[in-house]
C-alpha cells in the first residue's frame, strides 16, 4: 500500500471548503476538508450527516412479520434491498425456507434492481461530473485532448472520440443522458413484474412472494431485459474509454479517492439449491450465493465465510451523537455455533441517540456511527469500504473463484461476463480484471461492470425460473410460524454495497433489530481508536487536479471521488462555500494511521 | 366574472422550491423520476402547453453544482428576493425540534452567519406562509408516516399537524397532500400539473377532501379498482399468498383504503398491490402504519364481511360458473357443414 507524504501545512494557509448537503437518498451528507492551495492537496475531511430517524428505536416491540415492510423505508432507492435483507433475516429465525421458484423470482427483481439503480447513478450523475460541460469548465486543456482522443472502442459504442462520448453525458441534452433515463425506467418495470412496486415492493415476504408467476410475466420480463443488453454493451465499451482517458490525459489521477484496499461484500443472489437460512449451515450457502461474500485486505480475500463476516461486525461510537451501550442489555451472548457474540456487535446494539450540537473541531460531528470490521489476525478494526458496492462484489467473487454459470464466471483473478446477440447488438464476452488500484476511477468503473454481471445472472435466473413453471410447478410461498424465541440476520449487498439485518425475537416481539445498510460503512466518521470513515480517509491527503484556483474552486475532483463510493442517488454534491474562505487560525491537522 | 374566467389571470413564472430533507427515505423524489404522465421533464423543459414557465430547484434533477448556487432560491425566497411565485414542496415528515436540547434531527443548509445547521423547521417556518402554494409530498410529509410511527424519538409529524390543518398559503390554499409510501408517480405529476394550471389562470381551485387529498385520484378504494375484487364478491379468498384471488384473509386492507394503485398500476401500467399479489397495508392513508399493524393478519371487520361474503358468494360463484360454461362453449353455427347458419339473411339467391 503506498503511503502518500504528507506536508504539514503553515498556518493561514489553509482554506476551509465546505460541500453541505451532498444529498443521500437517507438524508443528508456533508464534507468538510481543508485545502493547501500552495500543495494542490485536500488536507483533512470530515464527512457529516444530519438526519435521525431512528429505525433501531420504534422497531422494538413491534410484530417481527412487519419488519420488512416498515425496514424497506429505511431507504427510497435500494428499499427493496432491505425488504430482501429483512425476509432474508426473518427466514433464518422462523427457520422458513421460499419455494425455488419464490427465490428466482426475488433474485429477479434483486437483479433488475442494481441494473437500474447503477445505470441512473453511472449515467445520470457520476457521468455528469465526467460529462462535455463540467470538463471543459474544470480541466480545459483536458477538454481540449478529449476532443482529438480517438475512442478505442468507437466501432462498439458508435462514438469517433472521447470529446463525443463526453458530450453524450451531457445532462438533459446529451444522447446517452436521456437513454439511461429511459433504461432505468425500463429497470423500474422490471423491479414492478416481479416485486410489486419499486421502491417499497409489495409482493416480497418472509416464505417468499405473492408474484403471480406465469409465462407472461417472465415474458415481460426477458423482452425488457433483452432492450437492456443493447444499451449494456455499448456502455461498457464507452466507460472504459472515457476512464482510460483520464489516467492518461492527467497522470496521477489514479490517486483521486484513492485508499487502502479494504473492501467489504455481504453476498448477493442466493441460490435456491443450497440456502436453507440455518445459522449453522451459512458458510455452506453463503459460499453457493451468485455472488460471493468477502472482505478483501490488500489485495487478499481474508474470508469468503458469512460466520466470520458476521462475528467481525462491530459499531463503533467517537464522533456521533449517541450514547454509549456498554451498560445495556446482552441480548446474544453466543452465536447458534456456539461462537461469543460482542457486545458492539448489531444484535447487541442499543440505539440511544443524544442530539446535541455539530462540533468540526474535535467533537462529536454525525448522526452516523462507525461500523468496522474485527479482523482478528491483526486486531485491527478495518473501516471497509464497499467499493460503492460494485467494485468489493466483483474484487471478492473473482478471488473466490466459485461462481460458475453460463454466463457468468469467476476466474481467480477476473469475471468473465458473456451475454448472447440480442436485438441489436452481437454476443459479446466482456472480462472484468482485478484492477491495481482502489480508487474512484475503478469504483466507477466496476459499476458498469456489475450491471452486465446482473444481466448475465437474471438470464441464468429467467431460465431457471421458466424451467420450474414450464414443469407446472409454480409455488411461490411457503407459510410459517413465528416462534416465541429466535434471532436471525440477514446478509445481501444493497446496490451501492454490504446490507445486514439482525433481529432478535422474544415473546413474538422484536426485542432488538439493526440494520446496517453501506452508506454507514462509507460514510461514517472517524471512530473511537481516531480511524477515519472511508468517504474522508479517500478524500484526506488527495491531490488537487482541478485547473482553477480558490476563488473559482468548484472541487470536481473531491466530488468525483466521494461519489465513487455511491453515496445515494441523488448525490448532488452542493458546495456550501461559493468561494474559498482562507482560515484565520489553523491548527496542525490530525492524520489518520493511513489513506 | 366570466370574461374574466376565460382570461388567464394567473402568473406566467412559478419556481417549484422542493426540499426533502424531512424524515424520509426520498422516496419520492425517486419515484417522480418513474413518471411519465407527465415526466417531470415535459414540465420543466417547458413541454406542457399553458403552465407557467417553470424552475424547478430539486436536489435530485438540479443541473447546477454549487451549494450556493442550488441554495439562492431558497435564501432568495426567505428574504422576498425572488423573482416569481413559488411553490414550496416539502418531503419527509416533520420533526419535533423542541425536543432536542441543542441538537437537531435534521438540517437543511448551514446559517450564513453562524456556520451552524439549520433545521427543516427553520425554512418551513420562513417559507410557507409566503408560498403561492404549499405542497406535501408522500406519506410521511402528509400524515407522518413510517417514521411518526409509535415509538420513535423524534416526534414528528405530517405539515398539516406542524402548521396547522386551517393554514392557508398566500395563494389562499390549503396544504395541498399527495399521500403513498413512496407517491404514486403519476398521482403527484397530475397534481403538480393541476396546481400548475391554476396558478397561470387556467384551472380553478384544485378539488381536496377533508384529508385535503385531490378528490380524483384519493375518492375510490383500493377494493373498487382492484383486479381480485372479483373473487371477493364471490367469497373466494386466499388463504395464503400463493394465491390469486382475493387477499382479506391474509391481511389486505383494500376495502377500506382510499387509492388508486390498484387500477394505475404502479408505472406504465405495470405492479401495483393487491393486483399483483401484495397486501395493501393502507400506507396512502392518515393511520398509517400504526392502525394497520401487524400487516400480515386480517384487519378486523375482514372476518365479518368476508364472512358474509362466504355465505351468499359461493351461491353467486356457482351460478358464475354455469355461465362460464356456456361462455366457453362456441355458438352452434361455427362448423364446417353445406349449410349456414349464423342466421344471416342473403339479399340475393342462389
Amino acid at each position: 500500500m503506498a503511503v502518500r507524504e504528507r506536508v504539514t501545512p503553515e498556518a493561514g494557509k489553509l482554506v476551509d471548503m465546505s460541500w453541505d448537503p451532498i444529498t443521500r437518498i437517507v438524508g443528508n451528507l456533508g464534507i468538510y476538508t481543508k485545502i493547501d492551495f500552495d500543495n494542490r492537496e485536500v488536507v483533512t475531511c470530515k464527512s457529516t450527516s444530519s438526519l435521525f430517524r431512528g429505525y433501531s428505536v420504534f422497531m422494538k416491540g413491534k410484530d417481527p412479520r412487519d419488519a420488512h415492510f416498515i425496514t424497506s423505508r429505511i431507504c427510497g432507492i435500494c428499499g427493496d434491498n432491505h425488504a430482501v435483507c429483512s425476509c432474508y433475516a426473518q427466514q433464518m429465525a422462523y427457520g422458513v425456507k421460499p419455494p425455488p421458484l419464490g427465490e428466482w423470482i426475488v433474485n429477479l427483481g434483486e437483479a433488475a434492481e442494481y441494473i437500474f439503480d447503477h445505470i441512473i447513478f453511472q449515467d445520470n450523475l457520476v457521468f455528469v461530473d465526467f460529462c462535455e460541460e463540467m470538463v471543459r469548465a474544470t480541466n480545459p486543456s483536458v477538454w481540449q485532448k478529449a476532443e482529438k482522443a480517438e475512442a478505442p472502442h468507437a466501432e462498439l459504442h458508435g462514438y469517433r472520440t472521447i470529446g463525443d462520448i463526453m458530450r453524450s453525458y451531457n445532462p438533459f441534452t446529451g444522447e446517452t443522458y436521456k437513454e439511461a433515463l429511459h433504461m432505468s425506467r425500463i429497470g423500474r418495470e422490471m423491479i414492478c413484474l416481479m416485486e410489486g412496486r419499486h421502491v417499497h415492493p409489495s409482493t416480497v415476504y418472509p416464505g417468499g412472494v405473492g408474484t403471480v408467476a406465469t409465462p407472461t410475466l417472465f415474458t415481460d420480463y426477458l423482452s425488457r431485459l433483452l432492450r437492456c443488453l443493447d444499451f449494456i454493451k455499448k456502455a461498457v465499451a464507452m466507460n472504459d474509454d472515457v476512464f482510460d482517458f483520464f489516467y492518461e490525459a492527467m497522470p496521477g489521477y489514479e490517486e483521486v479517492g484513492r485508499r487502502r484496499i479494504l473492501l467489504g461484500c455481504w453476498g448477493a443472489f442466493n441460490n435456491p439449491d443450497h440456502v436453507d437460512y440455518d445459522y449453522r449451515n451459512m458458510n455452506h450457502w453463503g459460499n453457493e450465493m451468485f455472488v460471493t461474500p468477502g472482505v478483501v485486505v490488500d489485495g487478499e480475500l481474508v474470508t469468503h465465510d458469512l460466520v466470520d463476516i458476521n462475528l467481525g461486525i462491530r459499531i463503533l461510537l467517537g464522533s456521533s451523537y449517541y450514547e454509549d451501550w456498554a451498560n445495556e442489555e446482552t441480548f446474544v451472548a453466543q452465536d447458534p455455533l456456539g461462537n461469543p457474540v460482542d457486545k458492539r456487535h448489531p444484535w447487541n446494539q442499543t440505539t440511544i441517540p443524544r442530539p446535541q450540537k455539530r462540533d468540526l473541531e474535535g467533537g462529536n460531528y454525525s448522526w452516523v456511527m462507525s461500523p468496522r470490521w474485527y479482523d482478528k489476525r491483526t486486531g485491527d478494526y478495518l473501516a471497509l469500504d464497499t467499493g460503492g458496492g460494485a467494485l468489493a462484489r466483483l474484487w471478492a467473487t473473482a478471488l473466490a473463484n466459485k461462481v460458475d454459470t453460463p454466463f457468468v464466471k469467476a476466474t481467480g483473478q477476473s469475471v468473465q461476463i458473456s451475454l448472447p446477440k440480442t436485438p441489436n447488438t452481437p454476443e459479446q464476452v466482456i472480462e472484468w480484471r482485478i484492477p491495481q488500484w482502489s480508487n474512484a476511477i475503478e469504483r466507477d468503473r466496476a459499476r458498469i461492470y456489475f450491471v452486465a454481471y446482473s444481466a448475465g445472472m437474471a438470464l441464468y435466473f429467467l431460465d431457471r425460473a421458466f424451467t420450474e413453471l414450464r414443469n407446472g410447478v409454480t409455488k411461490v410461498f411457503e407459510d410459517f410460524d413465528v416462534p416465541d424465541e429466535a434471532i436471525g440476520c440477514g446478509f445481501h449487498e444493497a446496490v451501492r454495497g454490504v446490507l445486514s439485518h439482525h433481529l432478535v425475537i422474544r415473546d413474538r416481539k422484536i426485542a432488538n433489530y439493526h440494520p446496517y445498510p453501506p452508506t454507514p460503512w462509507n460514510g461514517s466518521p472517524t471512530d473511537s481508536y481516531g480511524t477515519p470513515g472511508p468517504y474522508e480517509d479517500a478524500v484526506m491527503g488527495q491531490p488537487i487536479f482541478e485547473e482553477a484556483g480558490p476563488d473559482d474552486f468548484r472541487g470536481i475532483d473531491i466530488m468525483r471521488a466521494v461519489r465513487s463510493f455511491d453515496p445515494c442517488l441523488p448525490c448532488g454534491v452542493h458546495m456550501y462555500l461559493g468561494k474559498g474562505k482562507t482560515l484565520k487560525t489553523v491548527h496542525s491537522p490530525m492524520f489518520g494511521q493511513h489513506g | 366574472m366570466t370574461a374574466e374566467a376565460t382570461t388567464p389571470s394567473g402568473v406566467d413564472e412559478v419556481h417549484i422550491l422542493w426540499i426533502s430533507e424531512g424524515m424520509s427515505c426520498d422516496g419520492d423524489s425517486v419515484s417522480i423520476t418513474a413518471a411519465g404522465q407527465p415526466g417531470i421533464e415535459d414540465v420543466a423543459l417547458g413541454a406542457i402547453p399553458g403552465l407557467p414557465k417553470v424552475n424547478l430547484h430539486n436536489k435530485v434533477l438540479s443541473p447546477t453544482l454549487g451549494g450556493e448556487e442550488f441554495l439562492r432560491p431558497f435564501r432568495d425566497a426567505v428574504n422576498d428576493r425572488l423573482d416569481a411565485p413559488f411553490v414550496l414542496v416539502i418531503e419527509g415528515s416533520i420533526p419535533n425540534e423542541k425536543i432536542n436540547g441543542d441538537g437537531y434531527w435534521t438540517s437543511f443548509g448551514n446559517d450564513e452567519a453562524t456556520g451552524e445547521p439549520l433545521t427543516l423547521n427553520w425554512w418551513i417556518d420562513r417559507l410557507a406562509p409566503k408560498a403561492w402554494g404549499v405542497v406535501a409530498i408522500g406519506t410521511c410529509a402528509t400524515y407522518g408516516g413510517i417514521h411518526a410511527m409509535a415509538g420513535n424519538p423524534t416526534g414528528c409529524m405530517g405539515l398539516a399537524d406542524y402548521l396547522g390543518w386551517d393554514f392557508r398559503s398566500a395563494g389562499g390554499l390549503p396544504v395541498v397532500n399527495v399521500p403513498g409510501c413512496p407517491v404514486q408517480p403519476e398521482n403527484f405529476m397530475e397534481t403538480l400539473t393541476w396546481l400548475l394550471y391554476q396558478a397561470a389562470g387556467l384551472a380553478p381551485t384544485i378539488p381536496l377532501d377533508d384529508q385535503l387529498r385531490p378528490q380524483w385520484l384519493f375518492g375510490k378504494t383500493v377494493h373498487e379498482g382492484c383486479d381480485r375484487a372479483g373473487y371477493y364478491e364471490q367469497g373466494d379468498f386466499a388463504h395464503d399468498y400463493n394465491s390469486p384471488k382475493c387477499q382479506v384473509k391474509i391481511g389486505c386492507w383494500g376495502p377500506v383504503v382510499n387509492c388508486n394503485v390498484p387500477k394505475r398500476g404502479w408505472m406504465a401500467g405495470i405492479g401495483g398491490c393487491p393486483n399483483v399479489g401484495g397486501i395493501c397495508i393502507g400506507c396512502t392513508m392518515p393511520g398509517f402504519p400504526d392502525k394497520f399493524m401487524p400487516f400480515m393478519d386480517a384487519p378486523p371487520g375482514g372476518g365479518l364481511s368476508s364472512a358474509i361474503e362466504g355465505v351468499y358468494g359461493p351461491f353467486i360463484r356457482k351460478l358464475r360458473g354455469i355461465t362460464n360454461k356456456t361462455m366457453n362453449k362456441e355458438p352452434k353455427w361455427r362448423h364446417n357443414r353445406d349449410a349456414l347458419t349464423t342466421g344471416y339473411e342473403p339479399r340475393w339467391k342462389n
